[in-house]
């Protein structure tokens, strides 16, 4: 989350900021990924910045969002601190779980962050539950979910958006259409692409962004949000936007290279960066020293996280109820026993 | 339990549950309630009567035929700051809902490393007898038993359903509230003190005997004490609910058996890698050389559950079954 709003100079150049910090990130993600340092499944966000720091620039402390698998972009547009992040990414005492999430499960509640998802879709009706109590609090916030086109034609989220519709809960439903589903183009599992169609249905509102366009991104999630604090229910916003990298990190699932060259053309950070440039709100050289500065943050989030110590086996048994575990100390306990 | 009984009415389970929710809501704000049909219409078993009219819409909502949607919304709710409890209505439907209690409510709090809770309560009633056929009828415990990460209670008494209705609520873990359909007409004394709870984990010895356990549960703990009245002077029979199956408070169990010797699990569930098999386990484990004679099962011969009256009668467990268990090892 940024603080200053996209309408100003400041918030225009803090969310350029932003989505090149998310690139760095992954970029590192990806090295720390194939150096071995980083065991698991790894999805980057990679091409996707505008649409997290679009939205969650409209976003406030007491909003809440759920993510999905390909999270860390959202992680660090809700300004989760990267080197926690990347602790938690290679296995470390110190990550955002203490080592139980890893990539697909990075959570940081007190920033409003319910959690990145492994299974797809599933944050729909939590991010619609959250909006429960948000309209029983009154406090004026909003939940939003993320997730992929892949998900719109899960059962879970067609149940979650009739939920949020039939009680007018403060919840965005934010589609980022990137234009494949794990190795699957959309055409190949949808007749009907155009998902803002699915709104009439629902009987609510949906756009269609340029999710390529932070500015796009950002004013309508700003309208949907309007919309959900005025009572008026939840909305779906659709931004188009693409991945550049496979699904998966180690995949052999290479994209289409003809696509992949129409989207990046269209980059979000070039664009956004050259449009800033030309309307003087930013020169190249201090585009630069944001450059700079991004990369001495995260060379030395890595570097805390590579030096940070893993948990301790016996934090295995931890945490999984809020209360002792008699069952679970019972069975380590037999476990562990070298005589009857 | 936990507390000194002072004064006690004589309830039915259902009216029981009833209360333990109205107790709630009255005493917590952040207590809601959603399912279909739980508001005005007061619930296919009646369990949520009169709290809609009593705590409006807002708290008892009803929702959109949309299991795994409104149990995540279950999750989500608890996990920013409310104590929802879910309605499933039957436990078949669980099918529907499988997703977010297998792979959200019940791993959150793990594996986010213990950052938030999820204090949500998923109710559902269970059990076969009323020819309500295979999507109606089957007992999911020992399934959800199994999942990791939550706790799965089963009461087989008015008193037992109060207490661990009003604990559920007030656990800030995940907790499966499992009614036997057979239970809900079963009428017991009750206590009336509102601060009145069971402990979830703490199993109860509902009769003293000298010379067979049963661990009995839900419609099974009412059939077993009418049994081992009828057995007295024959057989001396113990009867044991375990009220709560995970935690499961197996050393309450292994006492008892290290004084009978004999013991009979009667679960409805189905009878292959279930909730008998891990009494037993456990007592072997820990009793084992107390036993005099093998461990009995009885429960669902692993079958759906079939309509017709003849059908299901064949294959559901009962006090017939029951007592041939016990006059086997007696």
């Amino acid at each position: 989350m940024i603080d200053s709003p996209l309408e100003t100079e400041d918030g225009r150049v803090a969310a350029l900021e932003s989505m090149v910090k998310l690139r760095r990130f992954e970029e590192r993600t990806s090295n720390l990924f194939a150096d071995g340092e980083i065991p698991g499944f790894v999805h980057l966000y990679i091409g996707q910045e505008a649409v997290a720091v679009g939205a969650t620039s409209t976003l406030d402390s007491n909003d809440h969002i759920t993510s999905t698998h390909r999270g860390h972009g959202h992680c660090v547009a809700m300004g989760l601190d990267p080197s926690r992040m990347f602790a938690e990414l290679m296995a470390k005492d110190d990550g955002f779980c203490r080592g139980k999430g890893g990539s697909m499960h990075i959570a940081d509640v007190n920033a409003g962050m319910l959690g990145a998802n492994g299974v797809v879709g599933s944050g729909a009706p939590i991010a619609t539950g959250a909006g429960v109590t948000k309209k029983l609090a009154g406090d004026d916030s909003v939940a939003l979910a993320f997730y992929g086109e892949g998900a719109v034609s899960e059962g879970q989220v067609h149940e979650a958006i009739t939920l949020g519709a039939a009680w007018d809960l403060p919840v965005i439903y934010l589609v980022e259409k990137n234009n494949y589903a794990e190795g699957m183009p959309a055409e190949r599992i949808f007749r009907n692409t155009d998902f803002e169609d699915f709104g009439d249905a629902y009987g609510i509102p949906a756009e269609t962004v340029d999710g390529m366009d932070v500015v796009d991104v950002y004013e309508a999630v700003s309208d949907a949000k309007q919309r959900a604090l005025e009572g008026e229910g939840p909305s779906i916003v659709v931004a188009e936007t693409f991945r550049y990298n496979p699904h998966s990190e180690g995949l052999d699932m290479p994209l289409p290279e003809e696509e992949l060259e129409y989207w990046k053309d269209r980059d979000a950070i070039e664009t956004f960066k050259d449009e800033l440039i030309e309307q003087g709100e930013l020169t190249a050289e201090q585009f630069e020293e944001i450059e700079d500065r991004i990369e001495a943050e995260l060379d030395e989030a890595v570097e805390r996280a590579r030096n940070g110590e893993p948990p301790e086996p016996e934090q295995a048994y931890e945490d999984v109820f809020t209360e002792p575990a008699p069952d679970i100390e019972y069975h380590r306990a037999n476990l562990g026993r070298d005589q009857l | 339990m936990s507390q000194t009984i002072t004064q006690t009415e004589t309830i039915s389970l259902r009216e029981a549950i009833n209360q333990a929710l109205r107790e709630e809501l009255e005493r917590d704000d952040d207590v809601v309630i959603w399912g279909e049909d739980v508001g005005e219409s007061g619930h296919v078993s009646n369990i949520t009567e009169g709290l809609y009219d009593d705590f409006g819409a807002e708290r008892v909502r009803d929702a959109p035929l949309a299991e795994n949607g409104f149990v995540g919304a279950g999750v989500g709710a608890a996990a920013t700051g409310l104590r929802p409890v879910v309605d499933i209505m039957y436990a078949d439907f669980f099918g529907v809902a499988c997703e977010q209690m297998l792979n959200q409510m019940t791993k959150m709090h793990y594996m986010f490393g213990g950052q938030l809770t999820v204090p949500l309560v998923v109710r559902a009633s269970e059990g076969a007898g009323l020819s309500a056929a295979a999507q109606h009828s089957k007992t999911t415990h020992t399934f959800l038993s199994h999942m990791t990460g939550s706790k799965v209670v089963t009461p087989g008494t008015p008193a037992a359903a109060k207490g661990l209705m009003k604990s559920a609520i007030r656990s800030d873990d995940p907790v499966f509230f499992l009614e036997n359909k057979r239970t809900y007409t079963m009428k017991d004394e009750v206590p009336t003190d509102e601060d009145f709870t069971v402990p979830i984990g703490e199993a109860s010895v509902e009769r003293a005997g000298e010379d067979v356990t049963v661990v009995a549960t839900q419609a099974f703990v009412g059939d077993s004490l009418e049994l081992a009245e009828q057995l007295e002077g024959d057989v001396s029979v113990e009867v044991i609910d375990p009220r709560s199956l995970y935690p499961l408070d197996h050393e309450t169990i292994a006492e008892s058996v290290k004084k009978t010797g004999r013991l009979v699990v009667a679960d409805e569930s189905p009878l292959s890698y279930g909730t008998h098999a891990e009494i037993i386990s456990r007592v072997n484990e820990t009793a084992f050389y107390y036993l005099d004679k093998p461990p009995q099962r009885v429960g669902w011969p692993d079958t759906p559950v079939p309509s017709a009256p003849t059908l299901e009668n064949e294959v559901m467990p009962g006090r017939d079954e029951l007592q041939r268990a016990i006059e086997r090892i007696a």
